[in-house]
């Protein structure tokens, strides 16, 4: 589908160059294992003596706690302790994501003071889970409650506090907006938004004299080991925290949170392991997902429709008790060509859990308002919505003026137009239609950020022949442990199913956070070092050593394919496990990261790892990198009923380099899904009173079923993009999402020649 | 969730006398019994487990019509030949209600009796007003979040909407709810909440239901059930419509026609005013749609449900057009 639009020399780095495995479409290794229930979750061990904690949130907004009357719930069967705020160990304060000091401590996991509606207050241990249910239920909690702030709705939130640093600004923009000939302004609204994964977040924790372990499910198990350890005041080697299976994320798992804490505190007390899971109810509150968000836009364009200055002001929510920024200008600053842009945002503090981050924070409603927005101009000015954008198709980044490393977002217009038949629309809203159904097609586009932190593997062989491929960074479903198998299997010359990989554990080497869809490219890269060095460590062995039967060949080369060993200059081929067997080794293991050479310390290692400073921004360096992506999307909108039903999807991304297309389409659909839940469904209902977000459950907080997803045809028009990763691939994991809800917008305004501009489109926003 | 004692009564006469013991329950599916109980608002004393009482899961039909037995799944019922010959609005409706899970679990004696999804009313500990909870305790759902709540049949102490897709098939249809000898309409079990939502239908302690039988009639057998919501799936209705018709044998009149609505009212709501206005007259559409405006009369929003006001005569009108044929 793709190859017609590129020339036909373009290598794809995938399966269709030819050879390798790395590029092919492999399914996922750890997929038997969790079909068939081997794989074992954090929260499915069972311990010798576990004992199950229960966490009690606060049914106020604001305000402080009384008094707790714990009497019932101490004398309840089977309870071991109930932990208060005046009962739980003070912990120490630990260092943040951006290796700055904690607040002030000590850490007090559950607190007096009440910040938000459904803050953790208290937690019972209990020898079984029912039994710590139901003292939980006797906990009698006495308030001084104060007005809850609930919604940056509330006038009396105010206006926020300004993040100058998410501030972007070049040019005139307001007197070059003032100017323009053709001025359009809108007001977008994006709801709070949660990560929901299946797989609720929970603990076992378990002390051994000063050494912690703990089985969680986390996307940055050496960030929250030191959380950890930082807690406890014990040193960063005694947590160990394992993690090899992750139920989804999507942001939400990345961090040690109060309720670990809770639970670890609780083993310490009790000295015995404890198993602590959050209810469906308590994960609304126990973590942050994606805060509110509302921005302006005021676009200033020629009458041909060509950018001449964008102006943007916007605010999300925070919680009274920290600052989450959502950057809301990332793609309005890069997506288009303008001469003038100024954006600014602020923090609007309430009584809310801190938001955190959720698949593509920032870029993910800040596409929503410019891509509505430049869709909301090309009908001002009677443009086709491809058209326009390729008219303002920015040449080189236009806030950093460098030039993009690749950018194949031409590309992605031309391939996704062409299998989606965007030729065939008629232009007019309200002009297409079948029976009840008014038929909308749109258009928007995406953007995400190339991250780039270094990491580190193991890779071994051994004696069997076979390889092994070891690091802490994990596989949240997103194909971590089958793209490093692929990796070393290439680099060593093996098959890859003799290619064995660990995962997900902090006795491993490091890796800093999956997020900000790095992992695949940092890991390839450390994979592909080490298991190079690795097979070269080999080699050496096999033209050297008085045993091996390539010594006599006097070769100053050989080579791997296939597991065998082979000279040019002919003889002998030979086995892996045979020359090991020959060369009487056990093992040959080799440990490689990929920091700076003159800079590797064992101190560097642990604030790559475990802090977010040494990541590198895509602008760092000659070239600004990001991945790309187009989104063309069918709606049918019952007419009388203002039902939604998106019913095609054709998106052309490009992330570079493939790893292994089966796994990236499925992360890129993936993200798409979530967009139409996010664009139709998905919206955390607010109670104004209490600040309780009163949907939270499955039932209830409304994500996208199978029955809402049509077919989803992806298309890679990527290209490998070595100044993005060794291995050439870009941001996968969070690009799909990104720009799915204003194509849906879009459509729905082209079907109905209504304007929807804040999320979720439901039912009643078309009706009138 | 609290203790709670356990039993397993032998036969039906046994499982009504434990059920006449003050905070019994009976289980039949459990997909709202243990739903509530996890969220605080069910506290049984005594679960009397009645899965396993045999001859109330069967589907029979008769000249009459069909019986099918308290303890029949639904996905059975959805799924069964005949029902879908005879009742498609039966088979429609269970087929879209809740989740494929939950229907495999669920009975239809536990489906009539499923509680409100008022937020409020789940949510004991955040929001302890809930005059259906806590008789005389306030309802926390006024000037609260009420998208979801009931604009038809409310009273000043309740606005929550009875959710079930079923009993609104029933309620068009004449169903008669069998609580062993004792046989009520559909429309008769369930109740306004008036000054007492705490008391959403009729049955007195120690009745089970046994059965729910629906006359066979050519309006069910051209019937439909219309669902509208903004997820596909596994969504509660933001309007419904069970239809049934009947024409002359001019193939325009209307001979008969059945209409009741869910998600929007207090209770399964027959439109019997609709039904009026148009039977004996000729199937047209603006006529249809003029008559269906009268399935609101008397209907009062709460401030986020006004659109059902506008959405549920919508959804009226395409239910009979589609059973007419016109749509
Ligand atoms: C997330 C979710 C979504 C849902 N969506 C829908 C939907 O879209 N549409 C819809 O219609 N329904 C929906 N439901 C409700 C579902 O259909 C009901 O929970 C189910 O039908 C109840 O049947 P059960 O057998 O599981 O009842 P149980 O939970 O066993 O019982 C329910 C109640 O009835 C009583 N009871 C049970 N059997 C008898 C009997 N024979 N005689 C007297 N009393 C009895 C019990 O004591 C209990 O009070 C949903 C439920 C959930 C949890
Ligand atoms: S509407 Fe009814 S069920 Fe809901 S809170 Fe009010 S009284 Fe309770």
């Amino acid at each position: 589908m793709t190859t017609d639009i590129l020339p036909a020399k373009v290598k794809r780095g995938d399966a269709s160059d030819g050879g390798a495995s790395l590029g092919s479409r492999l399914s996922r290794i750890d997929g038997p294992a969790k079909i068939t229930g081997a794989a074992r979750y954090a929260l499915e061990h069972h311990l010798e003596g576990l004992c199950h904690a229960v966490i009690v949130q606060s049914t106020i907004g604001a305000g402080r706690i009384g008094v707790i009357d714990t009497t019932a719930a101490d004398a309840a069967p089977g309870v071991l302790m109930v932990l208060t705020p005046d009962r739980i160990m003070p912990l120490k304060s630990a260092t943040t994501w951006l290796d700055t000091p904690g607040p002030e401590g000590p850490y007090l996991a559950l607190t007096n003071v009440i910040n938000f509606m459904g803050q953790h207050i208290a937690a019972v241990v209990a020898e079984t889970f029912e039994q710590a249910t139901a003292a939980a239920a006797l906990v009698k909690v006495y308030y001084e409650e104060t007005d809850a702030i609930a919604t940056y709705d509330d006038p009396r939130s105010g206006e926020g506090m300004a993040l100058d640093h998410l501030a972007v600004s070049w040019g005139e923009a307001e007197a070059a907006l003032a100017e323009a000939p053709v001025r359009i302004e809108a007001t977008y609204r994006t709801p709070r938004e949660y990560n929901v994964p299946i797989e609720p977040h929970g603990l076992v924790a378990q002390w051994s004299g000063d050494k912690l372990t703990v089985w969680e499910p986390s996307q940055w198990i050496n960030g929250m080991s030191r959380t950890y350890a930082e807690w406890f005041g014990v040193p960063y080697e005694n947590v160990r925290l394992v993690s090899p299976f992750i139920g989804g994320g999507f942001g939400s798992k990345a961090f040690a949170l109060a309720h670990g804490a809770i639970a670890a505190c609780a083993a310490k007390m009790l000295d015995r392991p404890v198993k602590l899971a959050l209810t469906r109810p308590q994960t609304f509150t126990a973590f942050g997902g994606r805060p509110a968000t509302r921005q302006t836009l005021k676009l200033g364009a020629t009458e041909e429709g060509k950018l001449l200055s964008i102006v943007q002001t916007g605010a999300n929510e925070t919680s009274v008790d920290g600052v989450w920024g959502e950057p809301l200008a990332s793609v309005t600053a890069l997506m288009y060509a303008t001469p003038h842009l100024a954006a600014r945002q602020t923090v609007v503090p309430v009584n809310t859990v801190l938001p955190s981050a959720l698949r593509a924070p920032g870029e993910n409603p800040s596409a929503f308002g410019i891509e509505c927005a430049i869709d909301e101009l090309s009908y001002e000015v009677g443009i086709d919505p491809v058209a326009i954008r390729l008219r303002n198709y920015a040449e080189e980044d236009p806030h950093a003026k460098k030039p993009w490393s690749t950018r194949q977002l031409r590309e992605a217009y031309e391939a996704g137009a062409k299998a989606f038949g965007w030729e065939k629309r008629k232009p007019e809203p309200r002009s297409m239609r079948d029976g009840h159904h008014l038929i909308g097609w749109g258009v928007a586009a995406g953007t995400y950020p190339v991250r780039r932190t270094a990491g580190e593997a193991m890779v071994g062989l051994f004696a069997d022949g076979r390889a092994e491929v070891a690091s802490s960074g994990i596989d949240m479903g997103q194909g971590t442990y089958t793209i490093l198998a692929q990796t070393a299997a290439d680099a060593i010359g093996l098959p890859v199913d003799q290619v064995e990989v660990k995962l997900g554990d902090s006795a491993l080497p490091g890796a800093p956070v999956a997020g900000g869809s790095q992992l695949a490219n940092l890991m390839t890269g450390a994979v592909h070092k080490a298991a190079l060095a690795a097979r070269d460590e080999l080699i050496g062995l096999a033209i050297s050593d008085p045993n091996s039967p390539f010594r006599a060949l006097q070769a100053n080369t050989l080579s791997v394919a296939d597991g065998v060993i082979s000279s040019p200059r002919g003889g002998e081929e030979v086995t892996i496990a045979e020359l090991m067997r020959r060369l009487g080794r056990d093992k040959i293991e080799v440990l490689r990261d990929t920091l700076p050479e003159t800079n590797n310390s064992a101190a560097e290692k642990h604030k790559t790892y475990t802090t977010i400073t040494r990541m590198r921004s895509p602008t760092e360096g000659d070239y600004s990198l990001h991945a790309w992506c187009v989104h063309f999307i069918e709606v049918r909108v019952d007419e009388d009923f203002g039902t939604v039903r998106v019913s095609r999807v054709v998106s052309a991304l490009d992330s570079g380099r493939l790893y292994n297309p089966k796994l990236a389409e499925s992360q890129w659909k993936g993200g798409i899904i979530m967009g139409i839940g996010q664009a139709l469904l998905e919206e955390g209902l607010v109670d104004r009173r209490k600040g309780r977000v009163i949907n939270n459950n499955l039932g209830d907080y409304l994500i996208a079923t199978n029955a809402d997803i049509p077919d989803i045809e992806v298309i890679s028009v990527g290209v490998p993009d070595f100044h993005a990763s060794v291995l050439g691939g870009k941001a996968v994991g969070e690009l799909g999402i990104v720009g799915v809800a204003p194509a849906i917008a879009n459509a729905v305004y082209h079907a109905t020649g209504k304007r929807i501009r804040d999320l979720p489109i439901t039912l009643e926003k078309l009706i009138d | 969730m609290r203790d709670f004692d356990y039993a397993r009564p032998a036969s039906l006469a046994e499982a009504r006398r434990f059920a006449a013991e003050p905070g019994a329950m009976l289980l039949a599916g459990g997909t709202t019994l243990l739903d509530l109980a996890k969220c605080g608002v069910a506290a049984p004393v005594k679960v009397i487990d009645i899965t396993h009482l045999e001859g109330l899961d069967a589907i029979t039909f008769g000249a009459a019509g069909v019986h099918i037995g308290a303890l029949a799944k639904m996905s059975h019922v959805a799924a069964d030949a005949a029902i879908r010959e005879n009742f498609p609005a039966v088979s429609e409706a269970l087929w879209q209600a809740a989740s494929a899970q939950l229907r495999n679990m669920a009975t239809i004696g536990g489906n009539l009796l499923q509680r409100t999804r008022c937020a409020y009313f789940r949510d004991p500990l955040a929001f302890p007003a809930c005059n259906k909870r806590d008789p005389g305790s306030g309802c926390a759902a006024l000037g609260g979040i009420t998208r979801n709540h009931a604009v038809l049949g409310t009273s000043k102490v309740c606005i929550a909407t009875n959710p079930g897709d079923l009993a609104v098939v029933l309620s068009a249809f004449d169903a008669v709810v069998h609580l062993g000898e004792r046989r009520i309409a559909t429309d008769d079990f369930f109740l306004l909440p008036g000054m007492t939502p705490e008391r959403e239908h009729a049955l007195e302690p120690g009745e089970v239901i046994t059965a729910v039988t629906i006359p066979a009639s050519a309006a069910a057998r051209r019937s439909t059930y219309l669902k509208v919501r903004d997820r596909q799936s596994y969504e509660f209705a933001a309007a419904s419509a069970a239809v049934g018709m009947e024409l002359e044998p001019d193939g325009k009149t209307i001979r008969d026609l059945r209409v009741a609505l869910g998600g929007v009212a207090t209770k399964p709501w027959r439109a019997r005013d609709v039904e009026k206005a148009l039977i004996g007259k000729p199937l047209e559409p603006e006529a249809v749609r003029e008559a269906s405006l009268l399935a609101m009369t008397g209907a009062a929003a709460q401030g986020d449900n006004h659109y059902k006001i506008d959405l549920a005569p919508r959804v009226v009108t395409r239910a009979i057009m589609k059973v007419g044929g016109l749509a």
